[in-house]
Order: structure tokens, then C-alpha cells, then sequence
């Protein structure tokens, strides 16, 4: 509150182009050797939306082959190849560094007050190995593919299969060490180099999320590249470790992968969980409520997040009472989740909300990932799960978690930062429309997949053509899944268009609180033309809205 | 069991639909009434702990209730009742292979009695897969190298369908095939009809077949232990261990005889893994369960209360077989 608070600003309306990160420099190698967090940010950008449209396309013929019930479309092995590259491409190369090295990697550095991140050839590191990892993925699939769906289980993927799992498991271990070193990159950054007086306490919630993320991607990721070796010893060299012909267990495997593979839930869901409390705070104009609630919530989640991985294994043979022990863990889990929805809840108590577009999308989140936590209620009931798990009900709720959740929020957080991105506006019209469009579109594909599940339709079947009373549903979620084809769409076009014919952005178009905010759009090439000092509060919109405005503009 | 799960279900959906409602509710109803106008600021607020406290709390509390209720269910759905009908199958990529009891063998189907407690003893030949029949709500996983169990209780006649849900290759989807659950009457005419005689019996001839009656001798102990009785009893084990000698453990000591040898005999016995079918072992294991079932004055008449529906203690599957071994 004190008085010099918003002093370090100095927008000035611009009429010729001031150097930014973007024409700096100019060529191809400019982008390839650069150790900006901001370009190494557009660069993941780019190459996550190159795999977001392999995979969707990967996923609308799989809606289609379920149009009609007989397996028409595509053969079996297609099928089973398809929703098998569908789930690692959106997994591991789209939805994990989604957010993180996407809009993490341009607003880490620029919301604690660094010119960049700690180890910024680390960062450039990680792009290339992506990349590697990347195109070893886009060779085993142009090659042949993988057919044991995107959980390798074993012993199908260890013994019987004969489809390239080793080359599938060798781009995801790869990438996976591009993940590991993000989350170090960011751990250190945000202990390190917070600029003088950003407390822990004044931190943006996005970094709290972020923060949680990082240390699930250090202390996970690790776990599923040995689960790899694994695979690919025993595949290879015949090894016994999951087989039990060859004295292992498989079970173990499964225990193995899920203890990465649930946590690696919150690494996609916390970042956009951390968009989504950026943008409802600036578009009510509030403090976010309860914050320190919000703040530990998110590690709550990192915690507990790694207790719980069992509860994927209810029916698979384990001893009743460690299915007891991870049904309980896993209630444990969902309570900072209701924690952190109930808080943006309340913000919006006595706000002043905007509807922007990047607000439909938070809407949009909040109703889609309070859908997908409440039907996760259902599958840690270890009764219900019985009957449930294995089905499209799984399919839903996950799928509500993981593109309702994440991905909304991800389209969110582009839409909020895109003008600090681009330097341009996107058209506001569009942008609403397509908010609506994906919202729509998304239910309609999933909501009747809870149904199919309860009704007993398993996952992973290509030819329904004995139970011709699932199609009527399948038919209404195929329906869906081209209009959510057309909303992601959509974002795609007017973002590009923009580049170009958009309007300018100020440096802050939203008057949004937090120091992404402070520098120009785009930023400089280290962010800051000084290095910032804090005195304020995270989300001090209430002096930003103040009527009688300190420090304004002296030009 | 369907019930049990459904009563569950729509609990759950009442629970989950008025907390839906109410964030729902709320955030609409503050979107629309604190939206944007001209002159009116948001009113900032730090937060409440006390608030926190009870948004925590009570949704706890509400998930506690859930989680026992789950809880008890699974425990009901894990537990097979003692004197349920055995049957044993054996997946394999892509069909599932039953064999009941009473020698019946039959692939893609399952018939059963209805109103009658089943208890399936399962097994792969390959990969995992897992045997779901939606219309009673229960799942399990079939796993290599080791015995999974679940059971039902069908309550009306009919064709139900089963499928395997855990994803097993290339024609995953077409392992399918009917559960049919028949009248009593029905049953009896089906299950006795054009059968090669009971599992234990076929058990019985492979285990003079490969020679395991020269060291596991019925009248005296061998080299092997004697086997009679053994079925359901504590067993001490060489390395001061105690085991119960249930499917699981027996389907171990014919496979991997070294892993859990029983206390005071020598490791000789080699192991028959690759040398029966799991379909073997399957009979082998009921032939042992059956010269364990019971007094020798039980055996007589196991025959004739078969039919009826057994109440007693001693399981049927292991009653029935015991009149053939005269």
C-alpha cells in the first residue's frame, strides 16, 4: 500500500517499433541457438501444436471407426495403433509441456522480476531433446506404431506384441528428460532469482502451481524412464521382470508406471490451474481469495498427488486392503482440489467481472474440471470402480480432467497472454465464439461417454457390432468431437491472423496485476529495462483501479 | 451385487450433483450479479480461514462416507462366500476357456444357475486381461501365473453379456461372449449332459500321469508330502514361514516348486512349468482341493446333495468330484 507502488512503469504509446525479444534478431539460427526463455517458449509453442493436430486427427479417426458399431473404418491393429499414438502424442508431447513450457517458460522469469531463467541452455537443452524425442516418435510411427495403448502393459508389451515398443519408449524416455529439466530449470528460478522484496507470500499463484508442477516432474519423470529401461530389457534381452513365464511380475509394472503416470496427471492439471487463477483474478478485478489456501493447496496436491497411484489398479489383482489404503488417499486428494474451487468461487464474490475471452474459458474450465473432479468420486468409490473402470466412463472423466481442465485453461492462458506474446490483440468476437464452441463441443463428445461407461461399454474396442444399443451415444460424442474440432481450430486461425492484422497491444491491455504486466508487449530481450523492486501485494487490483492513479503515465 | 453397487452409484450422483449445483449456482449467479458496471469497484477480501476450515471439512467428511460405503461394497464383491459353485477359466488371446467342476468345458460362454453364489477362479495363458459382466457390476483382471477370483450371485434368468476389458491386442474387442443363467432344472439337464467327467477326475489321471503319486503318496508319506487334507490348511514352510495352501499356492509348488517348499523335505521336486496346460493345473489343483474336501463319510453322499443347493460348509465343487474317486 505504500505510496511509489506503481512508479516502475512507463508505458508510452508507441509509433515506431520499439527492440523487442521478437526483432531482435532476425534468421533461422537466431531461433535455433537462442537462450531466451521467450523464444525457446514460441519454439515449444510451435512444435506442441504441430503434435496437438497429429493427435487430434489421431482421435477424430477414432470417433469416426465408433460412428457405426461394426469396425468398418480402419482394421483392428489400425485401431489399436491409432488411440495408442492418440494417448502418447497428447500425453508426452502435447499436454505435459503444454503449459509449462509453453507459457511457463515465457512467464516464470518475467513474473518473479529475472531477466530469464537460471540455466537458460538448459532451457534451449530441453527443446532439442523434445525434439529428438519428437521426431523418434514421428519415425516409430510412420514406421509401423505401437500398439499396446499408451500404458505399455506388460507382459503384452514386454512378450507378445510385435510392434516397435522400444522405439516408442526410447522418444518417450527422451522427452521425458525435457520435462525433467523444465521442472529443474523452474525450481531454481523461482528459489534464486525473485527480484528484491518478491516474497514467497507475493508470488502469483501461476508460480505456486508451477512450483508444485516442477517438483512432480523432478521426482516423477525419473521413475518412468527406469519403468522404460525396464520394458525394453525385458523385450530386448528377455530379462524376467514383468513376465511371469520368465519368473517376473506384472504387476510391478503397473505399480511402476502408474506411480509416474498419476502424478503425471497434476503435471497437466496444476499449470492450468495456475492460468486459471491468474485470469479470474484480473477479470473480477479482486485479490484472489484466501491465497495462501490457493498456494499450498497446489503443493497439497504435489504430495498427495504421489500417494494415490494404486487407485488405477483396483480391479488388476492387488490385496483389498492396498486398494482400502488408496481409495482413502485418494479422497485425500480431491479435498485441496474442492479447496481450490471453492476459492475461485469466492473471488468472484463482490468482483467486477469482465466476460473477456480468456474469462469464458476460465468459466469454461470451472465448470468442466469441477465435472471431471466429481465424477473422479466415483472411481476412488471402490465399489463403483469395479464396475466403472476400464469403461468410457474412465474415458469422460478423464478426459474431463485432462482437456476440459487442462487444455481449456491452456486455450485461456493463450488468449490472457497473447497480447505480452505477440505484441497484437486477437479478435475478441472470435475469440468469445470459439470459447463457446469448444465449451459446447466438449460436451457433447464426453457427457455421453459417462453414460456408455455405466452401461458396461469397455475402452478400447474397435467393433461394437454385438451391442448395437452403444450407438446412439457414440454417435452424439463423434457429433461433438467435429464441433470441438472446428473450436480448436478456430483459436488457431485468429491467433495466426493476428500476427499480422492485429491491433497493437499495450504493454497492458488488461490492466492486469503482476510484473509480465509491467514491461512492454513484447518484452525485451531480458524482460526488464531495470531490474523491478516489489512492494505490493500479488494481485493488488485494487490499487490498479484505483480512481486516483499514482504514478500515471508522464507522457 | 448390481444393487448393492447401483444403491452406491445414485447415492454418489445425488452427493456429486448438489455439489455441482451449488458451485455451479454460485459462480453464475456471482458472475451475472457482481458483473462489470460503471462506477462500482470490486470490493477486495483477503479470505476466511473459518471458511476454509468448513469447505474442507465438510466435503471430507462427505467423502469419508463414500469411501466406506465403497469400501464395503468391494469388500462384499472380494470376498467369494465358501460355498459358492467353482468355476475355472483360463484366458488366452482371444476367447475365454471354462471349465466347470462337473467336467463341462465351454469357450465364450458361462452358464449358470441362477440364484446360485459362482465363484470364478481365473487364470491367462498370455497377457493380462480381465473378465467384466456390466449387467452384475463386477471386474477382474486375469493375470499369467497366477489364480484372480471373483464371484456373483445371478438373480434372473437371462443372457448377459461379457467382455474383457483390459486391452489385450488385436482383437481385444472380440473377446467377448455370453454369461447364460439358466433355471435350476435347466442347469442340471445342461451341466450333465455329454460331459468327459469331472475336472478332479481328469486332475486325478494326469497326476498318475506325470508320477506325482510315486513321491506324494496318499497311505503313507513319500518324498513329496502327503497331499490329503491339505487343501485350505496352514502349511509350515522350510524357511520358518506359514502359508495357507489355498489355489494360489497350490498352482506355485507345480510350477516353481523351489519357492515355497514345505518344512522337512528335500528340494527334489522338478518344476512342470511349460509342461501342463493351464488347463492341467486347473485340473490338477481341483483334483488336490478334491482329496482335501472332506471325511470320507461326506464323500458318499456329495453326490446326491449336489444338486440341491449345497448349505453346508463344504463346498460343492470339491463334494461332487468326491463320489467319483471310488
Amino acid at each position: 500500500m505504500s505510496m511509489p507502488t506503481a512508479m516502475p512503469q512507463a508505458p508510452i504509446p508507441q509509433t515506431t517499433e520499439r527492440e523487442n525479444y521478437l526483432n531482435t534478431k532476425y534468421g533461422v539460427w537466431s531461433w535455433l541457438l537462442t537462450t531466451d526463455h521467450k523464444r525457446i517458449a514460441l519454439l515449444y509453442l510451435l512444435s506442441i501444436t504441430f503434435f496437438f493436430f497429429i493427435g487430434g486427427f489421431f482421435a477424430l479417426l477414432i470417433r469416426l471407426e465408433l460412428l457405426t458399431p461394426a469396425g468398418d473404418l480402419v482394421q483392428a491393429d489400425t485401431y489399436n495403433k491409432l488411440f495408442t499414438m492418440h494417448g502418447m502424442v497428447m500425453i508426452f508431447f502435447f499436454l505435459i509441456p503444454s503449459i509449462p513450457a509453453v507459457l511457463g517458460n515465457f512467464l516464470v522469469p518475467m513474473m518473479v522480476g529475472a531477466k530469464d531463467l537460471a540455466f537458460p541452455r538448459i532451457n534451449l537443452l530441453s527443446w532439442y531433446l523434445y525434439i529428438i524425442g519428437g521426431v523418434m516418435m514421428l519415425h516409430c510411427m510412420l514406421t509401423g506404431g505401437v500398439d499396446t495403448g499408451w500404458t505399455f502393459y506388460a507382459p503384452f508389451s514386454t512378450n507378445f506384441t510385435n510392434t516397435k515398443i522400444v522405439e516408442a519408449g526410447l522418444a518417450i524416455f527422451v522427452a521425458g528428460f525435457s520435462s525433467i529439466l523444465t521442472g529443474l530449470n523452474f525450481v531454481v528460478t523461482i528459489h534464486r532469482m525473485r527480484a528484491p522484496g518478491m516474497t514467497w507470500s507475493r508470488l502469483p499463484l501461476f508460480i505456486w502451481a508451477h512450483y508444485a508442477t516442477s517438483i512432480i516432474q523432478l521426482l516423477g519423470t525419473p521413475v518412468v524412464a527406469v519403468t522404460i529401461v525396464l520394458v525394453a530389457a525385458e523385450r530386448a534381452l528377455h530379462l524376467g521382470i514383468f513376465d511371469p513365464k520368465l519368473g517376473g511380475d506384472p504387476l510391478l509394472f503397473q505399480h511402476l508406471f502408474w506411480f509416474y503416470s498419476h502424478p503425471a496427471v497434476y503435471i497437466m492439471i496444476l499449470p492450468s490451474m495456475g492460468v486459471v487463477t491468474e485470469i479470474i483474478a484480473c477479470f473480477a478485478r479482486k485479490r484472489i481469495f484466501g491465497y495462501s489456501f490457493v498456494a499450498f493447496s497446489s503443493i497439497a496436491i504435489a504430495v498427495f498427488g504421489f500417494l494415490v497411484w494404486a487407485h488405477h489398479m483396483f480391479v488388476a489383482g492387488i490385496s483389498v486392503y492396498s486398494a482400502l489404503v488408496f481409495s482413502l488417499l485418494s479422497y485425500a486428494v480431491a479435498v485441496p482440489s474442492a479447496v481450490k474451487v471453492f476459492n475461485w468461487t469466492a473471488t468472484l464474490y463482490k468482483g467486477s467481472i469482465h466476460y473477456d475471452a480468456p474469462m469464458l474459458y476460465a468459466f469454461g474450465f470451472l465448470g468442466l474440471f469441477t465435472m471431471g473432479g466429481l465424477t473422479g468420486l466415483f472411481l476412488s468409490a471402490l465399489g463403483v470402480n469395479v464396475h466403472v473402470h476400464d469403461t468410457y466412463f474412465v474415458i469422460a472423466h478423464f478426459h474431463y480432467i485432462m482437456v476440459g481442465g487442462a487444455v481449456m485453461g491452456y486455450l485461456g492462458g493463450m488468449h490472457f497472454w497473447w497480447p505480452k506474446i505477440s505484441g497484437r490483440l486477437y479478435p475478441e468476437g472470435w475469440a468469445r465464439l470459439a470459447a463457446l464452441i469448444v465449451f459446447i463441443g466438449f460436451n457433447l463428445t464426453f457427457f455421453p461417454q459417462f453414460v456408455l461407461g455405466y452401461m458396461g461399454m469397455p475402452r478400447r474396442y474397435y467393433d461394437y457390432s454385438h451391442m448395437p444399443e452403444f450407438q446412439v451415444l457414440n454417435v452424439l460424442s463423434t457429433a461433438g468431437a467435429t464441433v470441438l474440432g472446428v473450436g480448436y481450430l478456430l483459436p488457431m486461425a485468429y491467433f495466426l491472423w493476428s500476427m499480422r492484422y492485429g491491433k497493437p497491444a499495450s504493454d497492458n491491455p488488461w490492466n492486469a496485476a503482476g510484473l509480465e504486466w509491467k514491461t512492454a508487449s513484447p518484452p525485451p530481450t531480458f524482460n526488464f529495462e531495470e531490474e523491478p523492486e516489489v512492494t505490493w501485494e500479488a494481485y493488488n487490483y485494487e490499487e490498479l483501479d484505483a480512481p486516483h492513479k499514482e504514478g500515471v503515465p508522464v507522457a | 451385487m448390481a444393487s448393492r453397487v447401483d444403491a452406491l452409484y445414485i447415492f454418489l450422483l445425488i452427493v456429486t450433483g448438489m455439489m455441482a449445483l451449488l458451485v455451479f449456482t454460485l459462480v453464475i449467479f456471482f458472475a451475472a450479479r457482481f458483473r462489470q458496471r460503471s462506477g462500482v469497484s470490486a470490493e477486495q477480501i483477503e479470505g476466511s480461514t473459518p471458511l476454509e476450515i468448513v469447505w474442507s471439512t465438510i466435503p471430507f467428511l462427505v467423502f469419508m462416507v463414500i469411501f466406506a460405503w465403497g469400501a464395503v461394497v468391494y469388500f462384499k464383491a472380494r470376498t467369494p462366500p465358501t460355498d459358492a459353485t467353482e468355476v475355472y477359466v483360463v484366458a488366452k488371446q482371444w476367447m475365454w476357456k471354462v471349465e466347470h467342476a462337473e467336467g463341462q468345458r465351454e469357450i465364450n460362454e458361462l452358464h449358470v444357475p441362477v440364484e446360485r453364489d459362482v465363484k470364478l477362479i481365473m487364470t491367462s495363458q498370455d497377457v493380462i486381461h480381465s473378465f467384466y459382466i456390466p449387467a452384475f457390476r463386477i471386474k477382474q483382471d486375469v493375470l499369467p501365473g497366477r489364480y484372480t477370483v471373483e464371484w456373483f450371485r445371478a438373480t434372473k434368468p437371462g443372457v448377459y453379456h461379457l467382455f474383457c476389458t483390459q486391452y489385450c491386442g488385436t482383437q481385444h474387442s472380440g473377446m467377448i461372449g455370453n454369461i447364460v443363467v439358466m433355471e435350476p432344472a435347466q442347469y442340471e439337464a445342461w451341466i450333465n449332459g455329454g460331459s468327459t467327467g469331472p475336472l478332479s477326475a481328469t486332475g486325478e489321471k494326469i497326476f498318475a500321469e506325470l508320477g506325482c503319486v510315486t513321491c506324494h503318496r496318499s497311505d503313507v508319506q513319500g518324498r513329496g508330502p502327503n497331499l490329503q487334507g491339505v487343501f485350505g490348511k496352514p502349511v509350515q514352510l522350510e524357511d520358518g514361514r506359514t502359508v495357507t495352501a489355498d489355489e494360489n499356492y497350490l498352482r506355485e509348488c507345480i510350477l516353481d516348486p523351489g519357492a515355497k517348499r514345505v518344512k522337512g523335505f528335500q528340494p527334489i521336486m522338478p518344476t512342470f512349468q511349460g509342461l501342463v496346460t493351464e488347463e492341467q493345473v486347473n485340473a490338477l489343483v481341483a483334483y488336490i482341493k478334491s482329496i482335501s474336501a472332506a471325511k470320507p463319510g461326506a464323500k458318499t453322499n456329495a453326490g446326491a446333495a449336489a444338486p440341491r443347493n449345497p448349505g453346508e460348509d463344504n463346498i460343492q465343487a470339491q463334494a461332487q468330484p468326491g463320489s467319483q474317486v471310488q
